[in-house]
């Protein structure tokens, strides 16, 4: 979809090419970040994809086309563009803000109106937020208004520039979802830029690690590049959790789960003991079926049968959706140091860390 | 250029005696030296205390606001019947013409700048320096003097300088109501259709401009403290033109 | 104390259609100059802004201009065009320049410059550009300027009385002349009125203009 050959930008006066010779394929549909240190061209090369900057040497094409076929101007109108102050215009309302390409581009009256309610709800914005000015609107919601406004005209890619470094952890997790949300009802073709590894990892589809001067140093899925690092830079800018990060990108689903020491309760206390002894630990899970009703001390025991046993509810129960990350997490800070899974309310398996640990292995 | 070689002539021919361009450069001088000077000991006293305590922020936009508005001209008029009539009844002036009711236009003209630049110079101050400083238990008038004014010297000079030149220029008007200065040969050139004597006239009023503005400039190098010294945006107000 | 009334009401009445007249002239040669300078100005200023090296040279000139006293560049014009309006004209706009010009300038180099990278970024020309988004953004501080140059003009306007205009300077003059005080109250009195007034207009002015604005600018210099 978007092909970079060979391209170079020397800015005058620098001491040496922003970019050199980069050379990217960016597939259709696809998410590729670009992440990198500072200096190392992640911006430069983005704009250079919309002519912002033009580039000095190269090629790049756009849907088969070369950029440099057409004014500058129409290019832009086809592509979507949002960067991190985003860039509101504050003397217009959000509606029109969103309306600016469309306008440019000549809808007419109805059409515009319809798409820009359309973009509203496709953002979760309030219907109510169409006539407020920019000023009004909390930092999360701007942001939103900006990627509305990027998508008015359903522009095939959209090139992101660090759009969520201005807000908070919290709101920017959130925004971050809803970007992955998007993508997978509209099927962008998005470059993405950030210095936020954890971010890259978390969005892209292929991640670019670009050294200073726009080298790439490895361009891969996230998972492949967390697993196998081509060289010393990337496992450096990578850093020294990179175990951990990959864990983020994996779902409890796609590992083997354990059955973990459950018993029925109609179960003896003996198979219980049992139970206990054959996974090495001081404690129980309690059975209704296939309903975990909750765990229960060694010591609790008390006679030959589980009656009279009040189980302790499980605290964290994981979904088959959420990842290892999470997983670790709650075997680190549970009593049980297992994870149970559930889908629904069905109890499926657990997760221990040796389970956790030989998937990183593998 | 036979116009050029008039102009020199008449620079040449009317240099001296009472009307000539030497004594008319003091006459200027000295009517624009006085209103400066006197608008100065006003304003910048009273700028300075109500910066310095942070009070009379609307009084200080407001007071130029109103000095735009107060067409020179119009004072220079009102002016003229109140000092005539001071001049017959006390013997605090000799003359109500003259020197009187132009000191008291460019008076009223020099004063809004200077004390709004001044206040604004004052109020702009770090208030964390003036924090640290009090903090040392520096005396309150310690502070304004040694150091609120050096660090909001370029802001008030500035202003001096520019309401310098804006009243060097307007005191041509006095010679509407009898002063001398540059003023004179401009109404009189006009009076009696002599471009030459009123281009001259112009000339040395552009000339005196200038020598004021670079004066000035260089007194700004000489007072304000070596830390402070660097070039200022226009923050400053000019006075109206006249 | 002086001894016949200072300021004579009866006089005021009996001339209130002359008045009246002096004032529009006085609002009229007001506003052709404020029009005038804007349209120079914003010539100007788009030159200044497009070709950075014309800039000093164009403050410079304008710079001159503003310090030449108004009494010798009028009476400086009048044996080339004469005791018209036209003189009047030349020498009020030249004065407007100065602070039209900086005003326009700074208004539109303190747009935020991620607005302007979001409107490039979305395909807008150059020229749709200033016209859309810098010139409308900028006019809190243009309109400051005009508010200057509105108030600074309405003052000049009374010395074109010496050369045969002069709007209410027409009163002040002719008080001037015959010792009348009442005339040179009125004139000077009226020149503050108008120029107090015309102010608050262009205040007005200025919040239809910009419905986005919160904090009002305070004035640029």
């Amino acid at each position: 979809m978007i092909r970079l050959e060979n391209v170079t930008k020397v800015f005058p006066g620098g001491s040496g090419p922003a970019v050199h010779e980069l050379s990217l394929d960016v597939a259709e549909g696809e998410i590729v970040v670009l992440v990198g240190p500072s200096g190392c061209g992640k911006t430069t090369t983005l704009k250079m994809i919309n002519r912002l900057v033009e580039p000095t040497s190269g090629r790049i094409t756009v849907a088969g086309e070369d950029i440099m076929a057409f004014p500058a101007h129409e290019l832009r109108r086809r592509v979507g563009y949002v960067i991190q102050q985003i860039g509101l215009f504050p003397h217009r309302t959000i509606a029109e803000n969103i309306a600016t390409v469309p306008r440019l581009l000549g809808w007419e009256r109805a059409r515009i109106d319809d798409r820009v309610g359309e973009l509203i709800r496709l953002v979760d914005l309030e219907p109510g937020m169409r006539n407020r000015y920019p000023r009004e609107l909390s930092g999360g919601q701007r942001q939103r208004a900006g990627v509305a406004r990027a998508l008015a005209a359903d522009p095939p890619v959209m090139l992101m520039d660090e759009p969520f470094g201005a807000v908070d952890p919290i709101v920017r997790g959130r925004l971050q979802d809803e970007l992955l949300d998007l993508q997978r009802r509209l099927r962008k073709t998005i470059v993405f830029v950030t210095h936020d590894i954890d971010e890259a990892v978390k969005l892209g589809d292929r991640v670019a690690i670009l050294n200073i001067g726009g080298i790439v140093e490895q361009y891969a899925p996230p998972a492949e590049i967390l697993r196998d690092p081509s060289n010393s830079f990337v496992e450096t800018f990578l850093g020294s959790d990179r175990g951990i990060k990959r864990l983020s990108l994996i779902r409890v689903s796609e590992v083997p789960l354990e059955d973990g020491p459950m018993v029925d309760k109609s179960a003896t206390a003996a198979a219980a003991r049992e139970c206990m002894e054959r996974y090495g630990v001081d404690w129980f899970g309690i059975l209704d079926g296939k309903k975990l009703l909750g765990w229960a001390w060694a010591s609790d025991l008390d006679g030959s049968s589980l009656a009279g046993i009040e189980p302790k509810p499980f605290e964290v129960r994981l979904s088959l959706d959420a990842s290892l990350r999470e997983a670790l997490d709650t075997i680190i800070t549970s009593h049980t140091r297992v994870a149970p899974v559930f889908d629904g309310n069905r109890f499926v398996g657990t997760i221990t860390a040796e389970g956790i640990s030989r998937e990183l292995a593998k | 250029m036979e116009f050029f070689g008039d102009l020199l002539q008449w620079f040449g021919d009317n240099s001296s005696g009472d009307s000539g361009w030497l004594a008319r450069t003091g006459e200027h001088l000295r009517i624009s030296g006085a209103a400066l000077a006197a608008a100065m000991v006003v304003a910048i006293p009273l700028a300075a205390w109500l910066g310095h305590t942070r009070r009379g922020g609307l009084l200080a936009v407001s007071v130029v606001n109103i000095g735009r508005a107060l067409p020179s001209f119009g004072i220079l008029a009102l002016a003229l019947p109140f000092t005539i009539w001071l001049a017959r009844s006390t013997p605090l002036i000799e003359s109500g013409l003259g020197f009187a009711p132009t000191f008291i236009a460019l008076f009223l003209l020099a004063l809004p700048p200077i004390f709004t630049n001044t206040y604004a110079g004052v109020r702009g101050i770090d208030p964390d320096v003036v924090e640290a400083a009090r903090g040392m238990g520096i005396t309150e008038r310690r502070l304004v003097l040694d150091i609120e004014m050096p660090i909001a010297s370029p802001v008030i000079l500035t202003g001096i300088r520019v309401t310098a030149v804006q009243v060097v220029a307007t005191a041509t008007l006095g010679a509407l109501v009898g002063y001398g200065g540059y003023g004179r040969f401009i109404v009189d050139g006009f009076a009696t259709q002599d471009e030459v004597e009123l281009v001259a006239g112009a000339v040395l009023v552009a000339l005196l401009s200038v020598l004021t503005e670079i004066g000035f400039s260089a007194l700004e190098r000489v007072v304000v403290p070596k830390g402070i010294q660097r070039r200022r945006r226009a923050d400053v107000v000019p006075p109206v033109a006249v | 104390m002086i001894a016949a009334p200072f300021f004579r009401w009866d006089w005021v009445f009996d001339h209130w259609g002359l008045i009246g007249e002096k004032v529009s002239e006085h609002l009229v040669l007001t506003g052709i100059a404020l029009g005038v300078g804007l349209a120079i100005s914003m010539v100007l200023a788009v030159i200044g802004l497009r070709f950075p090296r014309t800039y000093p040279p164009i403050t410079w000139l304008t710079g001159v201009l503003y310090t030449i006293p108004s009494l010798a560049l009028f009476a400086f014009l009048v044996p080339i065009t004469g005791f018209t309006v036209l003189s009047a004209e030349i020498g009020l706009v030249s004065y407007t320049l100065l602070i039209l010009i900086r005003n326009i300038v700074a208004g539109i180099q303190g747009v935020d410059p991620a607005v302007r990278e979001a409107a490039l970024g979305m395909g807008y020309g150059s020229r749709r550009l200033f016209l859309e988004i810098e010139l409308p953004l900028a006019l809190p501080v243009i309109l400051a300027g005009v508010r200057i140059a509105a108030v600074t003009t309405i003052g000049l306007v009374t010395i074109t009385a010496l050369i045969g205009q002069g709007g209410v300077g027409f009163f002040i003059l002719r008080g001037l002349n015959r010792f009348f005080n009442t005339e040179i109250v009125l004139g000077t009195a009226l020149s503050v009125i108008l120029a107090v007034a015309v102010d608050l207009v262009l205040v007005l002015v200025e919040r239809l203009l910009t419905p986005w604005m919160t904090e009002r600018t305070a004035e640029a210099s």
